[in-house]
């Protein structure tokens, strides 16, 4: 598969990132330090380039019906300008992506999915709703991601110039007080310098912060702007490492780690996704009503002392001197916010419950881990 | 502290510094660059008698572990252990400050020039 490149590559080469391979993107690994990058989100402010996610739109009158049907959340009952965490299920009741839905209008809404599953995402979609009145794009080309996260995010876009919002002030003056009354998971549509972009508040870093959906024509100028004007605030360029220990000490699981095709949601912790109760059918309710296996496995968090920490797919025991798996990590760090090593990890029932001291192998150490309410971190409100 | 092209190189990715018959090893500025920020950094202790080409050591980062192999049979004169205090040396001066051990050797495997190890890495 050939290399695919954000239309910020030449931003990034010249800031001097180095690059990772995700899901056939190169994309920024980090800029000069993970460490400064995931402490300057968590202090100031941290902008990534996103671009590799996809962006799917349903348009027409019964979209929201038929994405009722498709997903897992009742996407009916959101409003316009709002935005929700969803789940696209199989049959079984397996998750083939977690996603975030925006209603841009009435009869309109943009599905963002992750890299690696964008097309199995466009493909269901455009399978699911055949029967209903609507239309699927997929504008993933089209649209190129910026995200500002982290406590200082908000004052950064309002020193940004250029941006305005609509029905707003076309000069932009009401745009601090737009931004101020945008609530978590919300979004307005806007322009930055002539062009659409969606301002939506919402992120994976456990911040406040905003993501901005733009042409990827123009997505350069945003960037820069962004920078110009966040620099003097502690704004820096942040890569997909700090983006992986910042979602992790929030608590927010990652596609192929904490969730898959084999997870149900309520073994992820999120059965409070799935509108059982307040829809009619939809794509794996029968499977998600009859629940996984009397034995499957739950997410928890864990922590340990010291600095060692436990990674994906290393084995979770029962105690330090017991031989018998338990369960395996999906995600583990030491925790650059925190400075202790923190984990995810499926573990047995029986093995759940907060507190519970147990052991995992660190390639053939065993450390000590102790089962712990998720997230690791949460932000400070102001 | 030497120059890159006085140092010897293996192939993963550590450099060797000879003075009679003591080896200080450390990882490349390629290694340490590639692991990212290190957090975390465990070595042998002193007086461990180790056998060329094996895992004696790991380089934690945020992202990944690196594994720190003997070059060298021989016996750990000394440990760094501002680097296990204070792991961020290995990013900041990987072949100053950042060194790891020091092994008192009598025989001298093969190792990399600067050229070669540069052309590994080219490939």
């Amino acid at each position: 598969m050939t290399d695919r490149h954000s239309p910020l590559n030449a931003i990034h080469v010249a800031a001097g990132a180095s690059f990772t391979d995700f899901a056939g993107w190169q994309m920024p690994v980090r800029y000069s330090s993970d460490l400064a990058e995931h402490h300057a989100v968590r202090t100031a402010a941290g902008i990534f380039d996103l671009s590799h996610m996809g962006e799917i739109f349903i348009v027409g009158p019964e979209a929201a019906d038929a994405l009722d049907y498709a997903l897992a959340g009742k996407l009916s009952a959101t409003t316009v300008g709002q935005a929700k965490y969803s789940l696209l299920l199989d049959r079984s009741g397996g998750i083939i992506d977690d996603v975030v839905v925006y209603r841009t209008g009435e009869d309109r809404f943009m599905v963002v999915a992750n890299a690696s599953n964008r097309e199995v995402v466009a493909a269901e979609l455009t399978d699911r709703t055949a029967p209903f009145e609507c239309e699927v794009f997929d504008e993933s080309d089209e649209l190129a991601l910026i995200a500002v996260q982290g406590p200082r995010s908000r004052e950064i876009l309002i020193a940004t110039d250029g941006f305005a919002i609509e029905g707003g002030h076309p000069d932009g003056r009401d745009v601090g007080e737009k931004l101020s009354e945008l609530k978590y998971y919300r979004a307005l549509s806007g322009s930055f310098r002539t062009q659409p972009v969606l301002i939506a508040r919402t992120g994976y870093t456990g911040e406040d912060g905003f993501e901005l959906y733009v042409s990827p024509d123009h997505a350069a100028e945003l960037w820069n702007a962004l920078t110009e004007a966040g620099a003097p605030l502690g704004l820096v360029p942040a890569g997909l490492a700090s983006r992986d220990t910042l979602r992790l000490e929030a608590g927010m699981p990652l596609y192929g780690h904490e969730l898959g095709i084999e997870t149900f949601p309520v073994q992820a912790g999120l059965g409070r996704v799935v509108a059982t109760a307040t829809k009619g059918d939809f794509v794996g309710r029968e499977a998600v009503e009859a629940g996984p296996a009397p034995d499957a496995r739950t997410l928890v968090g864990m922590v340990a002392d010291g600095k060692r920490a436990a990674r994906a797919d290393y084995e979770v025991y029962a105690s330090d001197d017991s031989s018998e798996v338990i369960g395996v990590v999906t995600s583990g760090a030491l925790s650059p916010t925190l400075g202790i090593p923190i984990a995810m990890a499926y573990v047995d029932a029986a093995f759940a419950a907060p507190d519970t001291t147990l052991s995992i192998d660190i390639r053939g150490k065993r450390l000590s881990y102790r089962v712990t309410p998720l997230p690791f971190y949460r932000a400070k409100k102001d | 502290m030497a120059t890159e092209s006085e140092l010897q190189y293996t192939s993963e990715h550590e450099w060797v510094l000879v003075d009679g018959n003591t080896a200080t090893v450390g990882i490349t500025a390629y290694a340490a660059e590639k692991l990212g920020d290190v957090v975390f950094v465990d070595l042998p202790d002193v007086g461990t008698t180790l056998a060329s080409g094996s895992i004696v050591g790991e380089i934690e980062s945020t992202k990944s572990v690196g594994e720190l192999f003997a070059p060298v049979d021989g016996t750990v004169l000394e440990k760094n252990s501002a680097v296990e205090d204070t792991p961020e040396l290995v990013n900041s001066d990987p072949l100053g400050e950042g060194w790891l051990i020091k092994i008192e050797f009598t025989e001298l495997p093969p190792l990399l020039s600067f050229d070669e190890y540069t052309a590994l890495l080219g490939e």
